[in-house]
Parts: C-alpha cells; structure tokens; sequence
C-alpha cells in the first residue's frame, strides 16, 4: 500500500523543477518542429534560378523614348535621355532626398549623377522604392497631368512618389530611396543585356 | 420556467435522453440560447452580431463551392474564375454571392462595432469580447486581401504588392520578411498558392475559433443593452434577470427578422449591382495581372480605404506604414483608453458625444479619401482628418476621466 498523497506529503518544488524542464524541452522541440513549416515559405530553388539575363536591342530607341523589358518578372525600363534632359538633370540637387545616391541600391559602376554606364541610356528597376507600384514615364516638363512644377520625371500613381529622369528620387513623397539600378552592360553599341555585371564574369 | 430551469438532464426519454447522456446537448442549448437571458431593450443596433454570423455562413457556403472549379495557379486563376462565371452552372451566382459577402461581412462588422462605441461595450466587465472582436476584425482583414489576390485580376496583383511590401518598411528584417511572405522576387504564383492554402482553410479555421471564443465570452458576462446598465442587478425569485428575455424565442425571432430584411438587400446587390459600382469588385480586377504595368489609380476595396488613407498621408515610407499599423492597434487599447464609468452614449457627456462624432465622420471622409487618387489637395485632408482619428484617443483619456455625465436608471427604459 503507497501513502495517501496529501499536500504535505507532495514535494511541490520537485514538481515544479520538473514541470518547469519538461515545458523547456518542450518548447525547444517545438521550436525545432517549426523550422522546415517557416523555411518552406523561403523562395524555392525554381524560383532562385529563374534569375536569366535579358538582351535586348536598343538601335531603334528614339531620343526621348522609353523601352519596357521583363528581368525576372520585374518591369526593366530603359530610356534613351535628350541632351537637353541631361542638361535639367544636373540642375535638381536641392530638390532631391538623395542626389548622391548614397543610400540607393545600384551597381557601383552606375553610382554617378546620371547613374548611367553612357549618360545617353538609363536602366532602371521600374519598382517604386515605396511599396512597389509601376510609376508613370513623364518626361515632359509641365506634363499636363502633372501637379504644377513638374519637372520631368516618373510618378507614381499609387502614392504620389516621383522621381527625376535619373530614377532619384525627390523631396517630401513616400519612397524612401532612388528606383534600383539593376546590373547590366552593353553588349555592342546596340544591344543591352540586363543581368549581367559590366565586369567579365559577373552576375547579379 | 421552472420545470426546466437549472435542471441539465433531459426529461424526454428515447433518443434525446439518449444523447443527452452522451453529451451536454440540452444543458448547452439552454445555457447558450434557451435560457440565456439577455437585456429586453436591445434596438436596431443588436442585430449586426447575429448578421455578421450569417454572413459568415454564406461565405462558408459559397467558399467551399468555388474551390471546386477555381484553380489557384498564375496561368489559370484568372481564366478559372471566368469559367465559373460564364461556363460553370449557377457559377456567376455563388461567386456574386461570395464577393459581395465579403463587402457585406464589412459593413455588417463596421456598424457592429460603432454600436459598441455608441453603448461602451467594450468596458469593464466585456474587455475581453472587444479584444476577441478585434482580432477577429483584423483576421478577417487578413481573409479579405488574400481573398481579393485570388481572382489575379490588376487589382489582385497590385493590391498584393503594395501590401507586401508594407512589411519591407521594417527596419532591418523588413525585406527579408516581404521576400518569406512572396517565397519569390516579385509576387508570382507561389504567392497566389500559399495565400489560397491561407485563404481557405488557415484563416476560416482562426476565425471561426475566435468567433466561438467571442460568444463564450460574451455569454460569460451577458449582453451589454442601449442603456448601458447591467440586468443581472435586479433578479426576480427564481433569480432570471428582470430585464432580461430568454434569448430564444425571444431574440431568434427578432434576429430572423432582421436575418429576412438583410437578405432581401443583399439579393438586391447580387442581383442588380454586383460589382457595387466599382466599389466592391473594382475595374481593373476584370483585366489579369500584368507585373509590368499598374493601373493608373489603384485603391484598395472600399473596406480597406480608411486606413489605405492614412497610410498615404503620411510621406514617409516607415512613418507612413507605423500610423496605418497603429490606427488599428489603437482600437485595441479602447477599453482602458475610456475612462468614464457611464457606458452608454445615452447618459454621457458632451465631449464624449463630440469626439466620438469627429472620429466616425473622420473614419468616413477617410474612406472616401483612400478611393480617390492623391492628388496634393486630397494629401491635405487626408492628413487632417488622420490627426482627428488620433485626436479621438488622444484626447479621450483626459476627458472621459471627468466627464459630465447624466444620471443613468437603475432599470432598463
């Protein structure tokens, strides 16, 4: 026959200690058992690879005129700038969060003020810095259905950011940061390749 | 009433004693709804709660039968959801019927919480049925963007991106965390896939949990009335609230009523305006996703637009996602934010009645605001009336301590 098992006779502090570790092994199994169900939502091992560079020909770019590519999955713009648009751009500094493009993700090769391999041609990421829309191509000073002071740009029509014909972004709008630079190089006078570091060897 | 009061076990034989034996079937339904006394003055108000249940049911109903025909892939979302509104019979129906039950759902919820602000539902002793209240609002928020995704419509893919990369906003893990969400560089079908797996089984699950949890609790402390005073003060003899009525029949017949009336309007949208104008399916959505272009004015569905405004009024990416995030949070804190001890809006103050006024007309110019495209005038405003929505916390802590308010009855009027 066992004793009766009181309040007295129960030695609670044991209790506690084992309860106390049970619950921590507990939890650290649990913990372990989460792993693979977060990690299943990490980007699979297709969507890493589908990264493939994107060439494209740029021969019959008028001056002014913009070319939408795909680069995975993202709207790649690129855009053959006017002298004259060249010549506006040095002029925005003091409107502009990040002249320098010192906080703005581009290759180093492009952090100049035109942020440009040949000032002629940007390519950019036609991603707003803000919460991802596509903006709108307005080159034209003034355009008409812009705010007033339009000085040439993109806009974003989701929440007001815009940006100067150099994708930099400027003062006083929700985006953060200038629009991405992606990696790329020209392949001869006429063909652009996106995707693809200047440098030989190179790959974003 | 007291045959049956208090007394679990059956007094039938057969195959309900049977049972009964088996589980507390009788003594459930009487605790729940037979003999669950609540206050006899509820007005128009008091019917959202069971209409919201209602709802919830539909979409229950008419979710299940889409999964059967709709296809949660990039290359066939799009086409699928055609399909079954042109191809699959009565398709156009139960999707109309879906659709429109999620705005629905919205409305039903939004009017079913200002009457807890109207009548302090919130307060001591139901703090817990307004925080299961809101959780359940922010789930079903949750729901409803991944249920807009789903169609992969313009909107569907836009909608997605910008709320997504809401998290990005986040200092230090931010993108990394939108990039877990996606589980890809841009939104793509593996997103369209976990968010359909979310859509139909985890979050109805959540739902309907908290939904349960919400009614137990509300049960536990019994309903709050217009009057804001509690019946279980005065009892009679047999120790049934005064004021109170037996829930069924009482409340089930008026409920069906109300359940009658809501039907008729709600056939009336599915029938006549199913898009709701624009509102509660939006034009772009008839166009599939294109990656490479967004719509020229993109606006979440209406449900979505009062904070959508806040959102966009601050212009600042981190700030702007903090003030929508806490616009929301704020409601939370409701109970301990309201001080005063009258509850309903019958026998309080003038300050409670002016702020409280301020913030419903601010939640609504807000929603109007986030509908429109920003255009420097609109920032404006929206940036007005987002400081008044604050201004209602902020300043209710002060004055509700102090505040002037009527003698409230002891009785129910």
């Amino acid at each position: 026959m066992s004793e009766v098992k009181t309040i007295e006779t129960v030695n609670m502090k044991r209790r506690q200690v084992l309860a106390g570790a049970t619950g921590v092994v507990g939890a650290i199994g649990a913990t372990f058992a989460a792993v693979p169900f977060v990690g299943s939502w990490q980007p699979s091992e297709k969507a890493k690879a589908a990264g493939a560079p994107v060439d494209a020909d740029i021969s019959a770019m008028q001056p002014g005129q913009m070319m939408t590519l795909s680069w995975r999955g993202k709207p790649v713009w690129v855009v053959r700038r006017t002298p004259d648009m060249l010549e506006r751009l040095s002029a925005l500094d003091e409107f502009l969060r990040d002249p320098l493009s010192n906080d703005s993700l581009q290759p180093d090769y492009c952090k100049n003020p035109m942020r440009a391999i040949n000032a002629e041609y940007l390519v950019v990421v036609g991603i707003c810095t803000h919460l991802g829309c596509a903006p709108l191509y307005r080159p034209a000073v003034n355009s008409p259905d812009m705010a007033a002071n339009w000085r040439g740009g993109f806009f974003c029509p989701c929440h007001g950011s815009s940006f100067d014909l150099a994708g930099r972004v400027f003062r006083s709008v929700p985006a953060p940061t200038n629009l991405e630079i992606p990696p790329h190089r020209f392949l001869s006078e006429t063909r652009i390749r996106i995707g693809e570091d200047t440098q030989e060897g190179g790959q974003a | 009433m007291s045959e049956q009061s208090t007394n679990s076990s059956a007094p039938a034989g057969g195959l309900l004693k049977w049972l009964d034996d088996r589980y507390p079937l009788i003594s459930t339904w009487n605790e729940h709804v037979a003999q669950y006394y609540a206050p006899k003055n509820f007005n128009f108000w008091y019917f959202f709660g069971s209409l919201a249940l209602l709802v919830l049911v539909n979409q229950f109903v008419t979710g299940i039968w889409l999964t059967m025909s709709y296809k949660p892939s990039a290359a066939e979302a799009f086409n699928s959801i055609e399909y079954i509104m042109r191809d699959v019979e009565w398709g156009w129906l139960i999707r109309y019927m879906h659709t429109t039950g999620a705005s629905a759902f919205f409305i039903v919820v939004y009017l079913h919480m200002t009457r807890a602000l109207l009548y302090g539902s919130y307060k001591q002793p139901r703090e817990l049925v307004w925080l299961i209240g809101m959780l359940i609002f922010v789930v079903l928020m949750a729901e409803a963007f991944m249920g807009y995704m789903l169609p992969w419509g313009q909107m569907s893919y836009w909608g997605a991106q910008v709320i997504i990369s809401l998290f990005s906003a986040i200092p230090l893990v931010g993108p990394d965390l939108a990039l877990w969400i996606r589980g890809d560089y841009i939104i793509s079908d593996a997103t369209l896939n976990r968010f359909f797996a979310l859509h139909v089984i985890a979050l109805p699950l959540v739902l309907v949990i908290l939904v349960f949890m919400h009614i137990v609790a509300l049960h536990k402390v019994g309903s709050n009335n217009p009057d804001g005073i509690e019946i279980k003060k005065y009892k009679d003899v047999q120790g049934l609230p005064l004021d109170g009525i037996a829930f069924h029949p009482y409340y089930t017949v008026k409920d069906s009523f109300g359940a009658v009336f809501f039907m008729i309007l709600f056939a009336l949208v599915v029938f006549y305006l199913p898009e709701g104008g624009g509102y509660f399916i939006e034009a772009p959505n008839f166009e599939p996703a294109d990656p490479l272009k967004t719509p020229d004015h993109i606006a979440p569905v209406w449900y979505f637009t009062p904070f959508y405004a806040i959102l966009r009024a601050v212009p600042d990416k981190f700030f702007g996602v903090v003030a929508m995030g806490a616009s929301i949070a704020v409601l939370f804190a409701m109970p301990w934010l309201d001080r005063c001890k009258v509850k309903s809006i019958r026998y309080r103050g003038y300050s409670y009645k002016l702020l409280l006024t301020m913030f419903l007309i601010s939640f609504v110019v807000l929603g109007v605001l986030g509908a429109l495209p920003s255009t420097p005038t609109y920032t404006k405003l929206a940036q007005i009336f987002t400081i008044l929505y604050f201004a209602f916390f902020i300043i209710l802590p002060f004055t509700s301590v102090n505040e002037r308010t009527k003698p409230v009855p002891e009785r129910t009027t």
